[in-house]
């Protein structure tokens, strides 16, 4: 069918159809299939649910971080929760923990930068994040950001003075990881909704400060 | 289950290099460093990861190292420092 197509643009540059990459069935696509199909015909779950399920971990971002980092400028007492018990503070501010891990929030100050990893796979704070971005899972990235965190930051544009202490944390276990960015300058008087739309994914993952 | 280390106790990482699903990552072994906290007690993903119950539960810490003694040419202050999830199994005194 694609044969039939005349396929020439206006530029000098007419080339063949581009094959379709979504027709590669590889093993763990096939088995994701086979399960979920089974699961439907055994009855235990609907295609319903499962599209739910997946709008449900679509729909996740990193909007419900700055929700919650927004709140810990504006509020001081919740900032204080927040750091003692983050699953506890995050549920608190409507933000669903529908894992078994817990959330560790771990604030940035003047003298402290965090920056978070994983380097045994690619653990994020979901429930907060969302989808983690490639490059997170990139073994270049989960390899250099415990063994040269400074060279790293410096890449994202982040460069810091030897004054500021450097602490990754390597996410292997159960634990998930929020950075807490500092408040940027020029931001008081501004509200949570305000304030949350200038705190970015990449600051809350701790390459990037604000 | 009592924690056998405390909050601010020197442990080392064992040198183990046993086969399976383990989280203990490889760079760390053998390596010293401070409790920074006590997570809870979680189900051993050793066991977890091959279908079993993962019981008894295990204590996870948080444990801080310093980046210079990890890595002899690291960039940085002594004052940079790595802190990695480790159940107890992994650690000795």
């Amino acid at each position: 069918m694609m044969d039939d197509i005349t396929h020439s643009h206006d530029g000098p540059d007419p080339h063949a159809p581009r094959p379709d990459h979504d027709d590669t069935l590889t093993h763990h696509r096939m088995l994701e299939i086979a399960v979920r199909e089974l699961l439907i015909e055994k009855g235990i779950l609907t295609a319903d649910e499962v599209r739910e399920a997946v709008e449900r971990m679509d729909a996740r971002g990193p909007h419900l971080g700055a929700k919650v980092v927004a709140k810990a400028w504006a509020d001081p007492a919740f900032k204080t929760r927040l750091l003692k018990d983050g699953s506890a503070a995050v549920e608190e501010a409507g933000v669903q923990m529908d894992q078994p891990t817990r959330l560790i929030v771990v604030e940035n100050t003047p003298q402290i930068h965090n920056l978070v990893v994983c380097t045994l796979c690619s653990c994020y704070p979901r429930m907060v994040l969302g989808i983690p971005p490639d490059w997170y899972k990139s073994r270049a990235y989960r390899s250099r950001a415990v063994r040269e965190p400074r060279s790293v930051l410096a890449e994202f544009g982040t460069t810091l003075p030897d004054k500021v202490t450097v602490r990754v944390h390597d996410s292997t276990a159960d634990m998930r990881y929020l950075v807490l960015p500092m408040r940027p300058k020029g931001s008081e008087g501004l509200d949570e909704a305000k304030l949350a739309a200038l705190v970015t994914r990449d600051s809350m993952i701790g390459v990037t400060v604000l | 289950m009592t924690p056998r280390f405390a909050v601010g106790s020197a442990v080392s990482v064992r040198r183990g290099n046993p086969p399976g699903h383990i989280r203990t990552p490889y760079y760390i072994r053998g390596k010293s460093g401070t409790v920074e906290r006590i997570c809870g007690e979680f189900r051993n993903p050793e066991e977890l990861a091959y279908g079993r119950s993962g019981e008894p539960k295990q204590v996870l810490y948080r444990v801080r190292f310093v980046q210079k003694e990890l890595w002899p040419d690291y960039i940085g202050p002594a004052s940079d420092t790595l802190d990695v999830e480790l159940y107890e199994h992994w650690l000795e005194s």
